[in-house]
């Protein structure tokens, strides 16, 4: 069992009276590629920022390998950052930048000159030392900035979104990287992102956030099939989530109909969420189905067809290869282990219907909405 | 960000010694005769310069009001050049200002007198000599060759900034060019036009050398007072401070007005 | 339309300098006369070469342009840096108090700033009129064009370089020295660089701060035009004109070998 190397116990913030995180309590072992995943404005930035020194808690205390952290300022603190667009100095080269850690630490000229070399090879920059910094591509920017920070030998490594300005393919290929890099160097990695996708294929552990409150913490696999809540459920790839009940353990009812499921431990008669993931629905013909409906659209993503389907005035979406037209009626078959039980929470009721659009779109028809981006305070604190 | 506040301690202090302080140190002035006691009599003086204060307003006004119409276009054309065409107009226009402003207002005195060049020139057809110099115009002419400047710069950085773009919409929406000069550029100037009132206004009002060297005795502007009640035999450092504490409040309120025209704070100093 | 606007600009820029052409043609006239030509001659540069007034003055100026120019440097970089970390009340009410010197007019701060010492010299008798209260005053007019001149770059700056220092393990005052002054580093000098030119060129202000024994410039030209008025004063012209001319020649050449410096790399 890995150790405890970061622990944030009762965190409490506020910037201008607005509470940003409140009551947070999370615990990070060493070595471990940990993501904050969440929203713009969930509080997750603020989150690694305090542990990074740059924000002071109004409650609550860091510790790091078991001693309270809070007086201690960002430049003596055992960890490093990869700031979002980099913050490379422009007025010294690649080199430079790379070596300005060791240079505040008066390393010798011969220490330096190795530790910058064997950072630009585990960045794959090699030859690279005396270029500007600002005749770099981003995706090279990126690594410089990764290479500044590893060469401080730090024990955590913060990372802000540090794949946000780069291109899809380019994205990809980076998160692969980051990966090998942590597993070579055996460092923890704590990650912060919006994208799902991102935190589910780097991560051994993953944290989601939503209004300054941690809503889960697990394994990716944990947060994808079993999520706690609709929050997690709706923000964690696409679910449809339905009002049911659950009349006994593995047997919950929702549409006037009982289907056997996994799930244990709730009360008799219990009102729960029900999530079932596109993918894992079955389409078949209307009478062999548990449900019947209509399908309403269809839309061709590539690798499957976006089929919504009115059930009874409740519209799923199924992700399907197959082809179906609009008005069609069809039947869906749901199997056990693809029914999901989760306990009602505030977030009920506000995901996994499909029949309207986002949130922001309807905020774009609404006079009275506030548009103003929440990410935007997050990076000027 | 971490927070260095504590970095403009230094400044905090000598500004407040040497900027609010002495505006407190003119209040006590104005306030107080010879001695020291308190009195109104400094305030009651004033009346006695009432007129050369509104002259004062009147000349600086009209002052300001050429050099708005003079700058406007030239500072539009040259917002629409390219960049390094504009740096070198830009630096043309500043580079009289580098010059000593007493020795630029000396420069109109060759050229105004009864025998200076202008009138000179004037006699070879027959003309003249024109009385100009120690006129009101001549004063008038003074201040604004000296504050075009100060007129131009910030209507050519607010204008620089009205993208070209926006005036080829409006063309393709048919606007004509008086059109587009009043619905488009004009408020869009705007800023820049309080700021350049604003800069040139203010030492328009206040100027003294000006009115000494072009307008001689026959003009007496509310700095030429000013200057009088501290430097000389006549001095009374107690009206003058009354004084001053007018004109002060006087900019003031031309300040508010101009900040209540432009509710963006651009208008502030546009530098 | 195109030609219009040419001539236009063309009678604006005849405006501005026929003045100064005609002073440099005069500063040459081999007589007294300021608008009757007798022929070239130097005889007016060389009085001004033994005018002891006039060298005393000069170098007056000069010393305090400097000194001011680096004190208000200093104190305005600071400034900014610190407003630039406050929150918007504070910071605005800051600034408003650093704008003062540059909306009040120029007569105003100059009395304001005579009474001042003034009153300190009736109750204590230190600060009499002389170099040190024209210097004081012109650091504190100074102040500001620094400041106004690096708040933007600091604004500009990406907000994390500076905490990217202090992440790599530097102090604070060291990040500030290696990061974010070389970035702010125009806005310093472009702010020192004003500052300098408002003190060399400074009238009003110094009139009424340096009494009589320590004046500048424009002081002493102010009171040449007043009593005696000779070609003299042209051959001055001139010569202030040539070196502000050389030296925004020579600014902006560095500037555009620097520009094509940046875009060879």
């Amino acid at each position: 069992m890995e150790k405890e190397i970061i622990k944030l116990k009762d965190i409490a913030v506020s910037f201008d009276g607005e509470p940003v995180l409140s009551g947070l309590n999370l615990s990070i072992r060493d070595g471990e590629f940990v993501t904050l995943l969440g929203p713009s404005g969930c509080g997750k930035t603020t989150t690694l920022r305090i542990i990074g020194g740059f924000v002071t808690p109004d409650h609550g205390d860091v510790f790091f390998d078991g001693k309270r952290m809070n007086d201690l300022p960002a430049y003596r603190r055992p960890v490093n950052t990869i700031f979002q667009r980099y913050a490379l100095f422009p007025h010294l080269n690649v080199y430079e930048n790379v070596a300005f850690g060791m240079r505040v630490q008066k390393k010798s000229r011969e220490e330096i000159k190795k530790t910058v070399g064997e950072m630009l090879a585990l960045v794959n920059l090699k030859g690279f030392e005396k270029r500007g910094v600002n005749t770099l591509s981003g995706g090279q920017q990126q690594r410089v900035a990764i290479a500044r920070a590893l060469a401080n030998n730090p024990k955590v490594l913060l990372l802000d979104e540090p794949l946000a300005a780069l291109d899809l393919k380019l994205r990809k290929d980076m998160q692969v990287e980051l990966k090998n890099i942590q597993k070579s160097l055996g460092i923890t990695f704590i990650y912060v992102t919006h994208d799902q996708e991102e935190a589910l294929s780097m991560s051994d552990t993953v944290v989601v956030m939503d209004g300054g409150q941690i809503q889960q913490i697990g394994t990716p696999q944990d947060i994808y099939n079993e999520p706690e809540n609709a929050f997690v459920a709706d923000f964690i790839g696409e679910s449809n989530i339905l009002d049911g009940i659950m009349h006994e353990d593995y047997l919950v009812e929702f549409f006037g109909r009982k289907f056997p499921c996994l799930d244990a431990g709730f009360g008799p008669k219990e009102p729960v969420d029900v999530v079932i993931r596109p993918e894992d629905i079955d389409i078949v013909s209307p009478e062999k189905g548990h449900l019947t409906g209509t399908v309403t659209s269809v839309t061709f993503k590539g690798v499957h067809f976006e089929t919504i389907v009115d059930f009874k005035g409740f519209k799923w979406m199924i992700q399907t290869t197959d082809y179906y037209e609009v008005g069609r009626q069809i039947g869906i078959v749901l199997n056990p282990e693809d029914i999901h039980i989760m306990k009602k929470s505030a977030y009920s009721g506000m995901f996994g219907d499909y029949s309207s659009y986002s949130e922001e779109f309807d905020e774009l028809a609404d006079p009275e909405a506030d548009l103003v981006q929440e990410s935007v305070d997050e990076e000027n604190i | 960000m971490m927070k260095n506040r504590s970095a403009a301690a230094p400044f905090a202090v000598w500004m407040l010694l040497f900027t609010i302080v002495p505006l407190g140190v003119v209040v006590w002035f104005a306030f107080t005769d010879a001695a020291g006691h308190f009195t109104l009599d400094n305030i009651a003086a004033i009346q006695g310069h009432l007129g050369t204060l509104a002259y004062s307003i009147a000349l600086g006004a009209l002052a300001t009001v050429i050099c708005l119409f003079l700058a406007y276009p030239l500072a539009y054309s040259i917002s629409r050049k390219t960049e390094r065409v504009q740096q070198t107009m830009v630096m043309i226009i500043m580079l009289p200002m580098w010059m000593n402003f007493l020795l630029r207002t000396y420069a109109w005195m060759t050229l105004l007198e009864n025998n200076g060049l202008i009138n000179r020139f004037l006699g070879l057809f027959g003309i003249g000599p024109l009385g100009m110099i120690n006129t009101n115009g001549a004063v008038v002419l003074g201040m604004v060759y000296n504050f075009l400047p100060f007129m131009v710069l910030p209507l050519y950085s607010v204008m620089t900034k009205i993208d070209s773009r926006i005036i080829e919409a409006a063309q393709d929406l048919g606007s004509n060019g008086w059109q587009i000069f009043r619905r488009v550029v004009l408020p869009l100037s705007m800023p820049g036009i309080v700021s350049g009132i604003t800069m040139v206004f203010v030492p328009a009002v206040s100027t003294f050398v000006i009115t000494k060297l072009l307008g001689g005795s026959k003009t007496q502007m509310i700095g030429d007072t000013i200057e009088t009640m501290f430097i000389g035999q006549a001095a009374n450092y107690n009206v003058g401070a009354a004084l001053s504490l007018v004109l002060m409040v006087l900019i003031l309120l031309c300040m508010a007005f101009m900040g209540m025209v432009d509710k963006d704070e651009e208008g502030g100093l546009v530098v | 339309m195109k030609t219009l606007s040419k001539i236009y600009n063309g009678l604006i820029f005849l405006f501005l300098y026929a003045p100064i052409v005609v002073l440099i043609i005069f500063s040459f006239n081999d007589s007294r006369s300021r608008s009757v030509w007798h022929g070239f001659s130097l005889r007016w540069y060389e009085e001004l070469f033994c005018d002891k007034e006039i060298l005393n003055a000069l170098i007056v100026t000069l010393t305090v342009a400097v000194i001011a120019t680096v004190a208000a440097t200093v104190i305005g970089t600071a400034a900014a840096v610190g407003m630039h970390g406050m929150n918007g009340r504070l910071r605005r009410a800051m600034m408003a108090v650093n704008n003062i010197p540059m909306v009040n007019p120029e007569i105003v701060t100059g009395i304001a700033m005579l009474l001042l010492f003034a009153f300190i010299y009736r109750s204590t008798g230190w600060f009499q009129l002389g170099y040190g209260t024209l210097l004081l005053s012109h650091i504190t007019f100074c102040i500001p064009y620094v400041v106004l001149q690096v708040m933007p770059k600091l604004r500009q700056m990406n907000q994390h370089m500076y905490e990217a220092a202090l992440d790599l393990g530097c102090r604070p005052v060291s990040a500030f020295f290696k990061v974010m002054l070389p970035e702010i580093m125009p806005g310093v000098v472009t702010g020192a660089l004003m500052a300098f030119t408002m003190s060399l060129d400074d009238f009003v202000i110094s009139l009424f701060t340096s009494g009589s024994s320590a004046q500048n410039l424009s002081v002493t030209i102010y009171s040449m035009v007043k009593r005696r008025i000779t070609p003299e004063i042209n051959a001055l012209s001139t010569l202030m004109f040539g070196a502000v001319l050389i030296l925004l020649i020579l600014v902006n050449v560095s500037q555009i070998r620097g520009q094509s410096k940046a875009q060879k790399a």
